[in-house]
């Protein structure tokens, strides 16, 4: 094995070499031209939300914030948040785990389903319960004469979210889940655990990164969803209108410190959810990196410096 | 606490195309090891997990101990699983991976306990109670696997080739260590492994199964000595082939000929499985002997206290010949040599043409 790697390493080394070896100013070009594209595009509009938000003090901002309109708007995006997320959460892991574990007549039809509300528009997305759900919609009249109402109201923004993030829980813990196998919940049942046992004990803590990193995901799309929440909500200020609805009404009523204000809190949102995605992330590498160890020796006798030694 | 296995069938997929079990049968004794031996995909596995429970059987029988328990729920059969990849729960320490099974049963938390160290002694691992998973060797976790498997004191044990995700070195020494403790604990198991070595040196039962079907059964010598099939022959240690046709009674390969099988007819195909070591060589003789053949050594090599000769025939077929370094010595041969070979045995199957 050994006499047989420096020759493929020098090769790659080579061409390695080879790569890195543009003139100097090539590679300042390349980069310099990376780092304007960033700017231009990511930092620069980042830091407009803010000067922006701020362009008339600290003052007007906190104002525009604790407008009763901005304010509820704030409420209700949290609302559907706190709403849509432990479902997703739920329907994300129920549906992981039967795809992960169960082979059955149009599993790949229902993987397929899975990405729809991906490969769809969000606006169309909101169409449909439009349609489903609305005056003129299939259920309309019936919902009408029961008196219960989702579109313009708040039901229907909270199954446009849901509808709109579901594969975020779900694709991302499926993942995981095929690549962890099922021997440890297989091992559980072995020693007599229950089903919900089972869920509780073993699966949900090994997929427990995987379930955070979804959750994340979910949370941050379902405040910032605009076009299906755009269709379904009615954009009735103070009840239905959500932050990034709000945004668009301040926006286009001119007012531009409370629209850049709200703006900005969404802004805060997605960076946050960067930097715990980030933190995330490097859990779940590190979870799937403990890879075993190659064996050492047994202990007949007790060298509990042995294992240590071993790693 | 036997185990007992009748015609037990179970078909994969949704055409049924692929049939992983058909018509097993067999019994584990008491107190002993059973190896389920067979190459991968002969269905090995898959048995062991249908008298573990995780499969349901399509036909046949099992019993534990005397009890059917064909369609009892995995829970209530008293077995122990071991996986060849451990699947140990890697986000709780050894010490709540062995009391796992225990917990499930809401025991009181100091015959938990108790129970644990009694386990981490008899594994030879005490003092590890506080450490993770990701913390030991392969060897080390298999045997904590099998610690947990226990704890729940089950009636058999059911290994699925606990060893083989280990090093060669690591595989013997464990495999020692298991007979030892299977001694001690005199638990029935069933051990499912592609080695037949392990099968041999840890068990005096060996099932072995080819296609889903149990070929032959009985203790190691049984199937070394008098392997029932073909399969079985080249199956258990790497023999020879020869082919060759039946001539008055006799199995005549060209080179050899040794007795014929029972009721074979005249001129039939035979093929002859000879064991490396079933080869006998000597210095040629001034005058020929009757029913021995000059053949040149093409190729010596020394394996540590063996040699391994690669001989051509005259007939032109090679063979691969075993012998102690010390008979090789003793006979004074060398590469490029002459020699005289002689079957000390030959297994001999009449060629079945059905095929």
């Amino acid at each position: 094995m050994s006499a047989a790697l420096p020759p493929i390493r020098s090769v790659e080394s080579r061409r390695l070499a080879g790569v890195a070896s543009e003139r100097p100013w090539v590679r300042w070009l390349l980069t310099g031209a990376a780092l304007a594209f960033v700017a231009a595009f990511l930092l620069v509009p980042l830091a407009l939300v803010f000067f922006e938000a701020f362009a008339k003090g600290p003052a007007a901002y906190l104002a525009a914030i604790a407008d009763d309109e901005a304010f509820s708007a704030i409420r209700l995006t949290l609302l559907i948040a706190v709403i849509v997320v432990p479902l997703n959460f739920t329907f994300g892991v129920a549906a992981a785990w039967l795809l992960a574990r169960y082979d059955f007549f149009g599993k790949s039809l229902l993987l397929a389903l899975i990405d729809l509300p991906f490969s769809v528009s969000p606006v169309i997305s909101g169409l449909i319960f439009v349609l489903l759900f609305g005056a003129q919609g299939w259920f309309g009249p019936f919902l009408s004469d029961h008196g219960i109402s989702i579109i313009f109201a708040v039901p229907g923004i909270v199954l446009a979210t849901t509808f709109v993030t579901f594969p975020l829980v779900a694709r991302e813990v499926l993942a995981v889940m095929q690549a962890q196998g099922g021997a440890e919940e297989e091992a559980a049942f072995m020693l007599g655990a229950s089903g919900w046992q089972i869920l509780w004990h073993v699966t949900l803590p090994k997929i427990r990164w995987g379930v955070l990193y979804g959750v994340i995901l979910c949370n941050a799309r379902a405040m910032g969803e605009f076009g299906a929440v755009s269709v379904v909500s009615g954009h009735v200020r103070g009840q239905t209108n959500t932050m990034p609805l709000e945004v668009e009404i301040l926006y286009n009523e001119y007012r531009f410190v409370g629209a850049f204000a709200v703006a900005s809190l969404l802004t805060l949102l997605a960076v946050a959810t960067l930097v715990l995605k980030k933190v995330v992330e490097r859990a779940v590498g590190r979870q799937r990196r403990e890879a075993p160890i190659a064996g050492d020796r047994i202990a007949f006798a007790l060298p509990a410096e042995e294992a240590g030694g071993g790693q | 606490m036997s185990v007992v296995v009748q015609g037990l069938s179970k078909r994969f997929g949704r055409q049924g195309e692929a049939a992983a079990a058909s018509g097993v049968s067999f019994t584990a004794p008491t107190g002993h090891i059973t190896s389920l031996l067979g190459p991968s995909g002969s269905g090995k596995s898959t048995v062991l997990r249908l008298v573990a429970g995780l499969e349901e059987p399509d036909e046949g029988r099992i019993a534990i101990d005397g009890v059917d328990c064909t369609t009892m729920p995995a829970r209530s059969r008293g077995v122990g699983f071991a996986f060849q990849s451990y699947a140990l729960f890697d986000h709780m320490t050894v010490h709540d991976n062995i009391g796992f099974g225990l917990r499930i049963r809401k025991r009181p938390r100091s015959e938990i306990d108790a129970k644990v160290e009694e386990l981490l002694a008899l594994v030879k691992l005490p003092g590890y109670g506080g450490r993770y998973p990701s913390q030991l060797s392969g060897g080390q976790r298999q045997r904590i696997a099998l610690a947990r498997a226990l704890a729940i004191q089950p009636k058999v044990l059911l290994l699925d080739e606990p060893f083989g995700a280990l090093d060669a070195r690591v595989r013997v020494e464990l495999r020692e260590w298991l007979s030892e403790f299977q001694t001690s604990t005199g638990v029935t198991t069933i051990l499912v492994t592609h080695d037949q070595e392990e099968a041999f040196e840890l068990s005096e039962h060996v099932v072995l199964l080819q296609d889903g079907k149990v070929v032959q059964a009985g203790s190691p010598h049984d199937l070394y000595d008098r392997p029932a099939t073909p399969f079985v022959a080249s199956f258990l240690g790497g023999a020879n082939v020869l082919l060759g046709q039946i001539r008055d009674g006799r199995a005549d390969m060209g080179s050899f000929a040794v007795e014929g099988p029972v009721g074979a007819e005249n001129g039939a195909s035979v093929r002859a499985f000879v064991r490396p070591q079933d080869i006998r060589i000597e210095k040629p003789t001034e005058e020929p002997v009757a029913n021995v053949q000059l053949a040149r050594i093409e190729r010596m090599t020394r394996i540590g206290g063996n040699v391994k000769l690669a001989v051509r025939l005259g007939t032109g077929e090679a063979v691969t010949v075993q012998m102690a370094k010390t008979e090789v010595e003793g006979l004074g041969i060398e590469q490029g040599d002459r020699v005289m070979v002689d079957l000390k045995e030959a297994k001999v199957f009449v060629e079945d043409y059905t095929i």
